[in-house]
């Protein structure tokens, strides 16, 4: 359960978002500039809020009172649009660095598992550079799992991929829901929403406008956005 | 085939190990000073900035005077290094070295300052997000992804401190198989009549040493950037 009220100025612009995230699949539904990746780097605590709280499973993760928590003790996995692959190691070097850097023991099982259901076993020698973006992509949301999140946030997974990567990698995204790790899915993507989201919240100009089911997302948001 | 009289060979020997010494101590704090300047705002910042660069634009005299000032027996620093660590800077090789490295210090500092600036702040967050602690996002990020531009660094700083003359000659004077480095051993035989066969010998072995810097750190950058983009 992920509680988050908070609120943040970039420049002219003003954040002040108030909701609760249950288990499942929370998606962060709104247009772009719409302050969704600022609400989501503070979750993840790479900005941090001028006034608010930020709670995971009943851990203050943030509270103006005084409470910060630095991200590398958040224990919250983060797919970026972008990937961001580490270009100096091997794909199996990225896959493992979260559990080293959180000093996790090594759960062969698990990463097995988790190599399968993203289909990346086969590039597990390779460097990023040799890889396309859709396997990047993977191996991105691949390297947030392993580090056993309580939480994973993936902001616009699909954004930089073409129509054919989308396909490709939407159901690898389905099949994480049954990993069992509460998802912050952060898209400006009518379909995609309506179909991965348990829950969806609405952003506009930085606030929350409607919080629901899919039904939600009307028909016209798909037209104008899909 | 040239070949070198065994007083020659002293001063070449010299250099390089004063070089070696200038750039391996002066490398950590290199790398600390380009991490804050280019990764963190403060107070001041403007002024070490300024302080590192002093020698780059400083006559090479004045800041060895400035060192032999400092650092010399009397010195401030010098004597509480004298007495607590038994380290002595003047009249010693440790002393050239100390002057070469601070006059390669602002090359060192400058390389490695832009190549941390390349350096997409975006993957260290990525490194956050995934457990690193800010030393550890430095260690296993930022350092490896900043690596030609040290290896870059490391080779000016060498080979500034292979050249320098001025201010190692202040600070630490002109004495063979001490502080008597290619540079002033060059100098020295310029003095003299019949000196003109050995300076041009030293002067060939300066290029010699100078040109395989270059090309091995050219390689050595060139590797260190495949590895972090290619294959």
């Amino acid at each position: 359960m992920l509680i988050v009220d908070v609120e943040k100025r970039l420049g002219e612009f003003t954040v002040a978002a108030k909701f609760e995230a249950a288990d499942g699949v929370t998606a962060l539904f709104g247009p772009s500039g719409s302050g969704k990746t600022s609400i989501v780097n503070m979750v993840a605590g790479l900005v941090t809020p001028d006034r608010g709280r930020i709670l995971c499973n009943g851990t203050l993760l943030f509270d103006s009172a005084g409470v910060n928590l630095p991200p590398h003790r958040r224990h919250i996995g983060y797919v970026f649009q972008d990937g961001r692959l580490f270009p100096h190691m091997t794909v199996a070097q990225n896959l493992d660095y979260g559990r080293r850097m959180y000093r996790l023991t090594h759960d062969a099982a698990a990463q097995a598992r988790i190599v399968k259901v993203l289909d990346i076993g086969h590039l597990l020698a390779r460097r990023p550079g040799k890889l396309s973006g859709g396997e990047r992509q993977r191996v991105a949301i691949g390297r947030a799992l392993l580090l056993q999140p309580l939480l994973l946030l993936l902001d616009e997974p699909l954004a930089s991929l073409d129509a054919a990567r989308k396909r490709e990698i939407f159901p690898y995204l389905m099949r994480l829901r049954d990993e069992a790790v509460p998802m912050i899915y952060v898209s400006h993507h009518a379909a995609e929403v309506k179909r991965i989201a348990s829950t969806v919240v609405r952003i506009e100009d930085g606030r929350v406008i409607g919080v629901g089911g899919s039904e939600i997302i009307d028909t016209a948001d798909a037209d104008a956005l899909g | 085939m040239f070949s070198l009289t065994p007083d020659e060979w002293t001063a070449v020997l010299l250099s390089l190990r004063i070089a070696a010494v200038a750039t391996v101590v002066a490398l950590p704090f290199g790398i600390a000073i380009a991490w804050l300047l280019a990764r963190k705002d403060f107070w001041g910042k403007a002024l070490v900035d300024g302080l590192v660069h002093l020698p780059l634009v400083l006559p090479p005299v004045v800041t060895g005077y400035l060192l032999l000032i400092w650092f010399g027996r009397r010195g401030v620093i010098g004597s509480f290094l004298a007495d607590t660590f038994g380290i002595v800077f003047s009249f010693r090789w440790t002393g050239a070295a100390l002057a070469c490295g601070v006059m390669g210090f602002p090359l060192l500092v400058r390389a490695i300052r832009l190549s941390i600036e390349a350096v997409d702040a975006k993957l260290e967050d990525a490194s956050r997000t995934l457990g690193a602690s800010p030393f550890r996002v430095f260690v296993t990020v930022t350092l490896p992804l900043a690596l030609p531009g040290i290896i870059a660094g490391m080779v000016l700083c060498f080979a500034k401190a292979l050249g320098e003359f001025g201010a190692t000659i202040t600070f630490v004077s002109n004495i063979p198989g001490e502080t008597q480095t290619i540079s002033a051993a060059i100098y020295t035989y310029l003095q003299v009549p019949g000196g003109d066969a050995p300076a041009a010998r030293l002067v060939i072995v300066a290029i010699i040493i100078s040109l395989i810097a270059l090309v091995s750190s050219e390689w050595l950058a060139r590797r260190a950037g495949t590895r972090l983009h290619g294959g």
